[in-house]
This record gives structure tokens, sequence and C-alpha cells, in this order.
């Protein structure tokens, strides 16, 4: 159907991400949304793909999703738009959704964007994407010249459209055929190393998300960062000086060589803000900096910047906002 | 073992960063090996290292100066370079550039493929994917551990990629990324970077890799940038001093502009 747009849908054992929403959205500003459900051992959560604006479902339900990295769900894919020439395979920009989406591309021979913030239709059926550069400091319009475009969309992309209404009736559910390819079965999992749960938001996608840095002194005192982003309900972060210190797990690094972030609230406990840093954050929303040292750079791009002891600031504001909650 | 490292010359992060008028990356700029790329030559020397045997070649796809870029992996010490160049390829998007390199990857011949992570420029992190992908071979990315087993030709990774750690394995040959994770690079030593000007660096156009010309280049790019426009610099706020009031003001701050965890924040 050249008017769908096929959305990969992102989840944890038929939970849905956020990202599911964002894209449904934007989908339903460009065609019709189809989600496509693919897991192991997971039937397809149709009544809520339905209430985020799904009008049909295309799912797959296959052990290798969980035992082989990206090409089943390559696979799946493809053998969906060949039958149903969507118009558009929206994924989520997270590692796998990037993967899944380039190598789509190269199987399409079609126009591939990543970390698209907007995503509209062009006049000659193509696409016209939004995106972001060099940390936020270029804002790039393109457009899609070839094939069924597969996009990867940022999280929290710009949708102007409300939230599409649900369906009204029940939407349709269609099997997705599993072609065999050797390729499929060549990266094997062999262990899932399970997470340290710490109960916070995911960094790269929370809403808000407090980070810290050198000025915390000690990895005793990172603890300061979880019990602010506790009572804020945001994602712990970390500048390279705080992670290459051994305060906290490198995974929470925030910056050129660690994870981008734009968050409506980005709080920095001593955190200078090097260029480096400064890479992996400047889009955010909102920036609050609590730093000693006046001259920090991270001043120069901070809505609202605290010159003084974060020791005696931070404790003070946890009461104030548990109060406030 | 033959190990192929490709790198990208990227405009350095630390300076200015901007797009020429044809909306593709300024690389008159000051460019430099992409950091990221510098833990896949890295792991690649390790590798070698490890296995007491084996050669590391570097390439890359980008314009002349880039061949800085191959003599700095070289100084590090790779054993011998290609660069393809050529004026035709710019404007060259992700399915012209990872054509290009599976080329090159067929021509050097490779038991593995290293790459970083992603670009610093561009950032995709799809071009690992996407050679894979062309060459039929198994992809293991986002790799914070590699280890190869040379006798049993497997290679096993440890993938963090933000969201899930796994331990994955693939048979040789196969392609790799690296984060940062696996650990700093090492400098280039005086005496890497005298041998390193001995050592071959081959330049490649399209006719040699027998590319046709209507196959990359901007012309041929299935996604095009049309305009790059720089956002305002982002506006400093307020600063404030600690006067013993801070924690009032910024909790404040948050309130007035709903942040708090109370106001419907999403």
């Amino acid at each position: 159907m050249a008017d769908e747009i096929l959305v990969l849908v992102d989840h944890t054992g038929g939970q849905l991400a956020p990202a599911t929403a964002e894209l449904l959205r934007v989908a339903a500003g460009l065609g019709t949304p189809a989600a496509v459900f693919l897991a192991a051992g997971t039937p397809p959560p149709v009544e809520a793909l339905a209430a985020l604006g799904a009008r049909r479902v295309y799912a797959a339900d296959a052990p290798a999703f969980a035992e082989y990295l990206v090409v089943p769900q390559v696979a799946a894919l493809h053998s969906l738009v060949q039958r149903k020439q969507p118009a558009a395979v929206l994924v989520p920009a997270y590692p796998t959704g990037r993967e899944i989406a380039g190598r789509l591309a190269v199987r399409l021979d079609s126009a591939l964007v990543t970390d698209a913030v907007a995503v509209e239709r062009a006049t000659d059926g193509g696409l016209v994407t939004s995106q972001t550069a060099f940390a936020g400091s270029y804002q790039l319009r393109g457009r899609t010249a070839r094939g069924t475009p597969v996009i990867a969309v940022a999280p929290h992309p710009v949708v102007d459209a409300p939230s599409p209404p649900a369906a009204g009736e029940p939407v349709p559910v269609e099997p997705i055929e599993l072609p065999t390819e050797a390729l499929a079965t060549a990266a094997r999992i062999v262990e899932r190393i399970e997470p340290e749960r710490s109960g916070r938001p995911d960094l790269q996608t929370a809403s808000a998300v407090v980070t810290g840095g050198r000025g915390l002194g000690d990895g005793e005192r990172f603890g300061l960062v979880a019990e602010l982003a506790d009572a804020l309900g945001a994602a712990v972060g970390a500048s390279r000086a705080a992670v290459d210190a051994g305060w906290c797990d490198r995974s929470l690094q925030v910056g050129q060589t660690g994870k981008t972030v734009s968050p409506q609230l980005y709080l920095a406990l001593g955190i200078s803000g090097a260029i480096q840093h400064r890479a992996g954050m400047q889009s955010s929303r909102t920036i609050v900096a609590i730093n000693k040292d006046p001259e920090a750079p991270i001043f120069s791009i901070a809505d609202l910047g605290v010159v003084g002891d974060l020791f005696a600031i931070v404790p003070e504001l946890i009461s104030r906002i548990r109060s406030a909650a | 073992m033959r190990v192929l490292v490709f790198v990208k010359h990227v405009p350095d992060a630390s300076g200015e960063r901007g797009f020429t008028p044809a909306g593709t990356v300024d690389r008159t700029l000051p460019c430099r090996l992409s950091e990221l790329d510098e833990h896949a030559v890295e792991q690649a020397l390790r590798l070698i290292e490890q296995a007491g045997t084996g050669e590391v070649t570097i390439a890359t796809m980008g314009p002349p100066a880039a061949a800085e870029t191959l003599r700095k992996a070289l100084a590090m010490g790779g054993h011998a370079a290609v660069h393809v160049c050529d004026d035709r390829l710019a404007g060259t998007d992700a399915l012209g550039t990872s054509l290009v390199l599976a080329e090159v990857a067929r021509r050097v011949g490779f038991d593995l493929i290293v790459c970083g992570m992603a670009s610093t420029d561009a950032g995709m992190s799809v071009v690992p994917a996407m050679l894979a992908e062309r060459l039929g071979v198994p992809q293991l990315s986002f790799a914070a551990e590699v280890t190869v087993d040379l006798a049993g030709q497997r290679v096993r990774i440890r993938r963090e990629d933000g969201r899930d750690t796994v331990i994955a394995e693939a048979g040789l040959p196969a392609v790799v990324s690296v984060t940062d994770q696996i650990g700093e690079a090492r400098y280039p030593s005086f005496k890497g970077i005298m041998a390193a000007r001995k050592l071959p660096l081959q330049t490649w156009d399209l006719a040699e890799l027998g590319i046709p010309v209507d196959a990359v280049g901007m012309v041929h790019a299935a996604a095009v940038v049309e305009s790059a426009t720089p956002e305002p610099p982002r506006q400093p706020g307020r600063v404030v001093v600690d006067d013993g009031t801070a924690a009032a003001t910024i909790a404040e701050f948050l309130r007035e502009r709903r942040l708090l965890p109370s106001s419907g924040r999403n």
C-alpha cells in the first residue's frame, strides 16, 4: 500500500518504549501508520498500538529475534517492504535501529537518513527531513531521492500534528513471512548480561538528566547526582572526567565520545563544560549548571548558572523539590 | 591474520566545523583522524600483537589531505594503507561510501574489518553494518571488547550499545566496530612516525576500483542535504553567585518552566 508508513516497534518483551508512540505520530503525518512488531515469544500488543494510532499491525514471532543480532529484523522488514511497497520505513535511532536501517537501505538501494528530528512528505512523493549536525550547531534540511526511504528517527522528534486518533474499529493483524537466509544466523548472541536495574529512566530518552563531573570530588560524593536525579525523576549522566575517575559506569558518559542527549532539562553539577562535553548536551531545551568556577564554559550555554558550592546547594534543592512534589 | 581498518578524516571537533554551499561537510577546515577511529586502529594492532602474527591495513575514502590521517594510523603501527581519492566522490552518501569501501575490502582481502563506532562528523553509525551487508559477512558492532580465536576462526565481542550488553560471536571473516571502551589509543612514537613515511600508501581512484562514476557522488546520492543553516549560538542565560538563596532560585526557576516532576514535564 503506497500510502502506508511502516514503523518498527521499539519494545522490550512487549512493553512499548516511548519511541513507538513518537514514531507512530511521525508516521501519521506522512501516511497511514502501520506497526511492525518483531518479537521472540511475545504476542503483539495490538490494542496499545492501535491506541497510539497504528491502523494495521504486522507481526512476526521467532526465536531468531532474540538469538541473533540485527539481520533477522532486517530480513523481516525487507520481506514486508517487498510485499507491501510502503511509502517509507521509520525505525527508532538507537544503535540496533541504525544498523537495521543501514542494512535495509542497502537491500532496497534506498535513501537512508539517521537522527531525523522531523519528517514531511515532499510533493514528488519523497520525504523532506530535518536533522541537526555538529552537536546541534547546524540545522540540516534534506530530501530523499530514491527508493523506499528508511528513516532512523531521533528521540523526541518534532511533530506538528496532534496525536492520531485511536482506530475506531479493530486493527487488522497480519503475519510477516520470514525468509530463511544464512546471514541472519551469522552473528549469534551467546549471552545476555543483565544490567543493574537502577530504576531510573534511560539516559538518552529521559526528559530530564542530572550529570556530575570533576567537581563532585570523589566517588562517594558522586552519589549526590543520583539523589538529585531521583528527586527529579531524571536519568543520571556524567562527564568524561567523572567516568575516567571511576565514579560511575562508562555507559553514563555524556559527550562526544559518550552519549548525546537532548532532554527538556539538563542539570550539570560540577561540570566545567569542555567542548567535548557540550557536544553531547548543548541541544538540551533548558540547561542549569552549578559550578564553583565563575569562568566555567558551561555558564556560556546555561539558561541558569549558579556559581557556588554544590554540596551546600544541592541537598537544599533536593528537599525543596521533594516538598514541591 | 589480515586486519583491515577503515578510518575517516574528519573536521577536528574542537575547532570550527561547517558545511559547503553544496551541503557537504567542509573539509578545508582543520581535519584529523577521527578520535573514534583511533580506537579501531588500536584494537586492530592489539589483535595482531596478541596473535603474534598478521598485518594491519588502514584504508580511507577522502580528499587528498586524508593521506595525513593514513600516515598517522601507520605511525601508530599499521603496515600498509589505501587511500581512495577521486573528486567525483564528493557528496557521496552512506550507500555510496559502503559500496566503495566494500570494493576496497574485496581487493585488499581481510579476515577481520575493524571500524570505529561512528564518525565524529556525520555520526550515523551505519557504515559498518552496510559494509557487512554488501560483503555478505557477519557483523558485530559496538564492541567494548574483542577477542579472536584464530584456530577456530571465530571472533567474539562484548557489545555495549548503551541499551543492552551482550556477548556475541561469529565466524571469520567478519566486520566489527569498536567503542571507545576498548581502551586508550596509543600515541605514535617518534620511531613509528619515521617508519610510517616509508610504508606503502596506495592511492586508488574510481577507475582503479572499477566503480562506475554514476554509482557514487552527489548525483547518485539517495539522500541529499539541501540546506545547512547554523543555529544561532545558544544565548547565555542568567548567572548568579550563590548568596545562600541559590537552591531556592533554582527550585523557583524549575517551577516557572514547569520542569518539576509534579508539573507534567514530558
